[in-house]
């Protein structure tokens, strides 16, 4: 009578055998089972043919199945894809106003006496001309806000009228001639001054048009004078807009040059760009450099945030109400998996019997229903993950967005809806893999 | 030289179902079933036929005794070592057919094969092969359903012999069947027995049992020789 030893799986008895041939079996599963090459086993590919057979013999039972599923996917992949869409909608809206500016200004440092500052740097007056020739540079204008001494008034009449009561004059800038473009601003009526007037230091003005109507002047063809600090200046233009910089509106604007000589003006004190969109970060800083390039840190550039950087803000508010529902959809669409699947699990009790009858073991009868159940909510995943993508850009294509969506979200989506069959699979295919054949053969 | 050990051996088989009241489905049974035979076990219905033939087929495990199969000892195998035997050793027929209604007559025969490790290469041609010894080799794509009674059983047949098994458990194989088709399920287990298949067939049916070489009877969990 042989020694029998127990061995733990035929596995390890088929391995060892294969290997080495001469081995005598020793343990009755040796005996009774001779080695079979691992290709003739029930392989992987076996299983998942095995599991996806039956998917498709029932399309109603199938649809109803992965409906769940398909809502929950669908819309969670549309919450996010509506999020991309809006933040990128809301990101160009952005750039349309505030984006397509970088201002630079003299670096500032604390000075001796308490919260006074001092320019560390100076901006040269040639600096349009610099920075103009920079990639994604539209137009660029300096400005500097020119300080009258106390007592001198902007005004149209030249009257030192000591009863008159005391009113604020309006605010006088010296800036280049590309300030219209360059902040935005439309004459209306006559024009504004141009580099030959700057060169020249000739006398001539342009008001904003409140400054304008407060001191009365409506029309500019007879060139009306006004008089800065007492000095006459032509009235050659009437300049509104300028949403970016309202102060000019309330203003008057005299060439640099003029400033220069009648007022001592010694340093401009700003250059604001006009930029293409996203150029920002970039034109920041090249435009230093092309300023100061022995001393790039005595200015400093303030670009508009990174539109990427805006609509992350913009994501980070991603509508967690649509996200909740869309998990909620995905639990149901789970629970509907879980169901149908137990539901055809005893249905197939017969079945299960008999394979388990011609040597399937638990665990490949578990896989069986498990990798049914994957694949279930993988389909159901692909469509939910269509459909999402489908209802943004249709959804985009009604507002006239354009559509963003990263395509992670869709290959996510399917996932998730293979990772959901995976969760709802795991008790059918439990039950599955214990029931008896004895059991299940008997009788039906 | 020792002569083969025989393909079945029962020695003081007993299989009882916990109480309470315990109940002793089959008592004591011993039983050698030599290679080549054909038996038949017949009995009334609740007399132990159905305990037998699980435990013949490793659908079951005795509570006492032991059951050799080809010379081993088979109550030391794992779960997943049964399954392996049973795929290789023992073909099933089953009173209520058991096929797969939405396979093809060919699908339903390959199977087997699939955990039994018949060479992926040969096996559609043992399913035709199968199939067309059975007799309906013109049928091998029709679906279950539109075959009759008898011609599902031989499809029966066909998966349970394409594995080539040393040993056939029929349960009840004519139980669905008319007089007719029963006669030509039982003529193609004679021919199979007659090409050297083991075959051990349960009924109820004293016609069907008296056709075997050897018959049990089997009664209150008692087997007699008859």
């Amino acid at each position: 009578m042989r020694v029998l030893r127990r061995r733990k799986n035929i596995e390890d008895t088929s391995a060892e055998s294969v290997g080495d041939p001469a081995v005598a079996p020793t343990s009755s599963a040796a005996a009774l089972l001779p080695a079979v090459k691992h290709a003739d086993r029930f392989t992987f590919q076996d299983l998942v043919a095995e599991a996806t057979a039956d998917i498709g013999s029932r399309p109603a039972r199938l649809v109803m199945t992965i409906l769940g599923t398909v809502l929950g996917i669908a819309s969670l992949v549309a919450t996010l894809g509506f999020a991309q869409t809006a933040a990128a909608q809301i990101a160009s809206q952005f750039d349309g106003v505030a984006a397509t500016q970088v201002v630079v200004t003299p670096a500032k440092a604390q000075s001796g006496k308490a919260n006074t500052t001092v320019a560390t740097g100076r901006l040269p007056w040639d600096s349009p001309e610099r920075v103009k020739l920079l990639a994604g540079v539209d137009s660029a204008a300096l400005i500097a806000e020119v300080e009258l001494a106390d007592g001198e008034t902007i005004t149209a009449v030249p009257v030192n009228d000591p009863s008159a009561p005391i009113t604020a004059s309006p605010k006088l800038f010296a800036t280049t001639q590309d300030l219209p473009e360059t902040v935005d601003g439309d004459l209306v009526t006559g024009r504004f001054f141009d580099d030959g007037h700057d060169a020249r230091g000739d006398r001539v003005a342009v008001l904003g048009q409140r400054a304008a109507e407060r001191m009365g002047i409506n029309r500019v063809d007879s060139q009306p004078s006004i008089f800065i600090a007492g000095v006459s200046y032509s009235v050659i233009g009437i300049i509104e807009g300028m949403d970016r910089r309202s102060e000019f509106v309330d203003g008057v604007i005299i060439p640099q040059g003029a400033a220069r000589a009648d007022f001592g003006l010694t340093a401009p004190s700003e250059l604001t760009i006009h930029i293409a969109l996203g150029a920002g970060p970039q034109v920041a800083k090249q435009a230093v450099l092309a300023l100061q390039p022995d001393d790039p840190e005595s200015l400093e550039a303030r670009s508009p945030a990174a539109s990427s950087d805006l609509s992350q803000n913009v994501q980070a508010d991603v509508n967690v109400v649509f996200l909740i529902l869309g998990i909620i959809a995905l639990l149901a669409g789970g629970l509907g998996i879980a169901n149908v699947t137990l539901l055809s699990v005893m249905e197939r009790i017969g079945e299960i019997g008999l394979r388990r009858a011609l040597g399937a073991t638990r665990r490949q009868i578990g896989a069986q229903f498990m990798v049914e159940s994957i694949v279930i909510g993988f389909i159901g995943g692909i469509i939910g993950s269509a459909l999402g993508v489908l209802a943004v850009i249709i959804v985009a294509a009604v507002q006239g967005w354009s559509p963003v969506t990263d395509p992670l979200i869709a290959v996510a989506g399917t996932l998730l809806g293979a990772l959901v069959g995976w969760a709802s699979g795991w008790y059918p295919a439990r039950r599955a893999a214990r029931i008896e054949p004895v059991a299940a053969l008997r009788g039906v | 030289m020792t002569p083969a050990p025989p393909l079945v051996e029962f020695r003081d088989v007993t299989r009882s179902f916990p109480g309470p009241p315990e109940v002793q489905a089959l008592k004591a049974a011993t039983l050698t079933v030599e290679a080549g035979d054909y038996i038949s076990i017949v009995g009334p219905s609740g007399s132990g036929k159905s305990t037998m033939l699980n435990l013949l087929g490793l659908l079951d495990r005795p509570s006492v005794g032991e059951y050799r199969l080809a010379g081993s000892l088979t109550g030391d195998l794992t779960e997943d070592e049964r399954a392996a035997v049973r795929a290789r050793f023992i073909g099933f027929v089953f009173q209520s057919f058991h096929l797969l209604p939405r396979r093809s007559v060919l699908d339903n025969v390959l199977m087997p094969m699939l955990y039994s490790g018949v060479p992926r290469r040969e096996r559609e041609a043992r399913a035709r092969e199968a199939l067309t010894r059975v007799g309906l080799g013109h049928r091998i794509d029709f679906f279950p359903n539109s075959l009759s009674g008898g011609e599902r059983q031989r499809v029966a047949v066909a998966r349970a012999v394409v594995s080539s098994p040393q040993l056939l458990l029929a349960d009840e194989p004519t139980g669905n069947l008319d007089q007719r088709t029963s006669g030509e399920v039982m003529e193609l287990f004679e021919e199979l027995n007659a090409d050297g298949l083991t075959l051990i067939v349960i009924t109820h049916d004293d016609a069907v049992a008296r056709r075997a070489g050897r018959s049990i009877r089997i009664a209150d969990g008692r087997l007699t020789e008859l």
